[in-house]
């Protein structure tokens, strides 16, 4: 087991180097960079600047050299230094902009996992096991609404439920008083008070599509020998439905838990615009659309490292509960 | 020379159906039979005949939208000894998922399935398997739980018992996993042992060294074997009676040595017909290897009269095609439902003629 996981560890390297190359040719593939949108925003403004300033400025953040050369300066800094490199924009280095912004993307998903995890598993053994009942009907239904309705829809139509009907505004993931203000235990209370929507709003997708697997899985199960042996030794049949078919039915979901978080991520990026939520999204958006290229290939590369981690994280849990992903020794 | 054994089951006129969306199929459509303590019984017939069926309505783990429709399954769980009158339990009356019923289920009926490959969760280890079935039928701590198992694995001829309960099935080899079975199925000694195609998916090696395992934990154990395949030669190893069943009905009842050189239904005559045998051959009287004509009807068109009628070689028109035929005993030991032994049951074999055999074809 641990010789699997080392194995997996130092697979990551050239994974992770390959996403690095990408996440960076990505930012550099649309026409232009920060100083053409940087110079077509201030001529918008009326704002004229010289060509020596203009030099000035590609001379300062190296957009004169070849393209290697910054990517060299890019991941040899990330590399040797840990740093992020400094955002165009915001005139700051990067890690101090993102590691709030990623924390609360990664406490967002991580919650939505849960929360669905919590209502699908229970709501999906129950439809299977009771197979053309009434409730499973039900929940076929209510799953399909929810897997038809964009998030960022349903965040919407909670803006405007929470307006209209209870006269809150409850977009932001912080009270007025705590946007800008440091870490402290009122502003992580504060936080928690308000989290539960975007939640709420993202484990709706995911739970729905959880409910739809696991009933399918868990109706192939039921009808396998194995299930039929443990019945024909005198088991309890709830015991016997949660120790064995439920059990191989949820093997999917070990390994998928890395894709989970990864579909969560971009699709929190179109509810948080909607809420206006300081997480990681919006800022990736912003990054991408003004071409602060250190700023938005820090976050490719750290989310899709995130992810490759949840993907080795969901591969060691799938060895841990399925014995025959498990490598002889 | 009649049996003298107490009474195991009865099985009197059982019926099980599943409603489908498509119609009724009668899967097991009025069996009636008896096992005694001890007793070894097989059960033939085609796959899809109701062996299977009958042996999961004693259990009672039908699957809907299967359901015992109606008939008894009397289980005498203690044999009168003198002047107690024992204890007699009626299977269809109880729920298949209370408690007396999970009792009976593993610890005193038991069984072992065709597929050993399947039959054992893919994700516990077999002797963590085996430890429940333990614990749920002997108050044991899980120590002595798993000191039972390793000694069952033993009793089945595990190599390294106490390392193999620790192993997964896909660890374990075919035969091996159906050992584990066996050992899952004794390891609280029942008094019936119904074993559905135990060796159907093993080769031929394992399949003589899982019958000669049952034999002797049968001689060792004394629990009575339900032996449940379509292998003929099983049958004469392993059984003392034999029930030959064709759709849901048993056709004939006989014992091992009368239905091998006395059989009476047309049915069982073209299965034993229907036996390669060694050296024919070499004798130089190759011959085709005999099949039974036609297939089993389909479950929904059940043929009129006697199911078998349209398959049959000595099929009486006008009877057989109209008739139900009832069960007709031919001795003490041997009864068969068929026209052919109704008006005069001490008449002699009609001989099955290649001729009769051509009447079906027009």
């Amino acid at each position: 087991m641990l010789q699997y996981i080392v194995r997996r560890v130092v697979l990551m390297i050239p994974t992770l180097f390959v996403i690095s190359l990408i996440s960076f040719a990505i930012i550099q593939l649309p026409p232009g960079d920060f100083l053409s949108s940087y110079v077509a925003q201030l001529r918008a403004e009326g704002d004229a600047i010289d060509a020596a300033q203009l030099a000035a400025l590609e001379e300062q953040y190296g957009l004169n050299q070849p393209v290697y050369v910054q990517y060299w300066k890019w991941i040899s800094g990330i590399l040797l230094r840990g740093d992020l490199g400094r955002s165009f924009e915001w005139g700051k280095p990067v890690s101090e902009l993102i590691w709030d912004r990623i924390g609360i993307t990664m406490l967002i998903s991580l919650l939505t996992i849960l929360l669905s995890w919590a209502i699908a598993i229970p709501a999906g053994v129950y439809a299977a096991t009771h197979q053309y009942s009434i409730p499973d009907y039900l929940m076929s239904f209510i799953s399909f609404l929810g897997l038809g309705t964009p998030s960022f829809m349903v965040a919407l139509v909670a803006l405007w439920v929470g307006l209209a009907f209870f006269g809150v505004n409850i977009s932001g993931l912080f009270s007025e008083q705590y946007i800008d203000a440091p870490w402290s235990v009122g502003k992580v209370l504060d936080m928690l008070s308000r989290i539960w929507l975007p939640v709420v709003v993202l484990a709706i997708d995911n739970t729905a599509s959880i409910i739809r697997t696991l009933r399918a899985n868990l109706l192939d199960e039921l009808n396998k020998p194995y299930v039929e042996t443990a019945r024909a030794k005198g088991v309890r049949e709830t015991v016997l439905i949660w120790k064995y078919p439920v059990r191989v039915a949820l093997n999917p979901f070990f390994s998928t838990v890395g894709w989970t978080l990864a579909a969560l991520v971009s699709g929190e990026t179109l509810v948080s615009v909607v809420l206006s939520y300081q997480t990681s999204g919006p800022l990736l958006l912003r990054a991408l659309t003004s071409q602060d290229m250190y700023l938005a290939g820090s976050f490719i590369l750290l989310l899709s490292t995130l992810t490759v981690i949840g993907t080795l994280i969901s591969d060691i849990l799938l060895a841990w509960v399925d014995p025959r992903i498990r490598l002889e020794e | 020379m009649t049996d003298t054994r107490p009474l195991l089951l009865e099985v009197e006129d059982l019926k099980t159906y599943f409603y489908l969306d498509e119609g009724v199929v009668r899967a097991v459509d009025g069996v009636s039979f008896t096992i005694r303590r001890g007793q070894t019984v097989g059960v033939v017939g085609e796959s899809g005949c109701g062996k299977s069926i009958t042996a999961r309505s004693i259990m009672q783990i039908v699957r809907p939208p299967g359901r015992i429709v109606s008939g008894s399954i009397r289980f005498h769980r203690a044999p009168p000894s003198n002047g107690n009158p024992g204890e007699v339990i009626e299977i269809t009356k109880l729920d298949p998922m209370g408690k007396p019923m999970r009792m009976i289920r593993g610890g005193e009926i038991s069984m072992v399935f065709q597929e050993p490959m399947t039959s054992l969760s893919p994700v516990h280890t077999v002797g963590d398997q085996i430890m429940e079935a333990i614990m749920l039928h002997q108050s044991v701590s899980k120590e002595e739980a798993r000191r039972l198992a390793i000694h069952m694995f033993s009793k089945v001829g595990m190599q390294q018992p106490a390392r193999t309960v620790d192993r997964y099935p896909h660890q374990l080899s075919g035969g091996m996993r159906q050992r584990a079975m066996i050992a899952m199925a004794l390891s609280c000694t029942p008094s019936l042992l119904i074993a559905d195609e135990p060796t159907t998916a093993l080769d031929v090696t394992t399949e003589a060294q899982i019958l000669q395992l049952m034999r002797d934990l049968q001689r060792e154990l004394g629990m009575a074997i339900m032996f449940i395949t379509h292998n003929l030669g099983v049958v004469a190893q392993m059984t003392e009676v034999v029930m030959v069943m064709y759709m849901g009905r048993i056709v004939e009842t006989a014992t091992v040595d009368d239905l091998f050189y006395a059989p009476k239904h047309p049915y069982t005559r073209l299965l034993l017909k229907a036996i390669p045998k060694l050296g024919s051959k070499a004798m130089g009287t190759a011959t085709r290897l005999e099949s039974i004509k036609g297939t089993v009807p389909h479950p929904y068109a059940i043929p009129r009269g006697c199911p078998f009628h349209p398959r049959c070689g000595d099929m009486i028109p006008g009877v057989c095609d109209a008739v139900e035929p009832p069960v007709v005993n031919v001795s003490d030991t041997q009864t068969v439902r068929c026209h052919l032994y109704q008006s005069a049951p001490s008449r002699d074999v009609i001989p099955l003629t290649p001729q009769s055999a051509a009447k079906v074809e027009h």
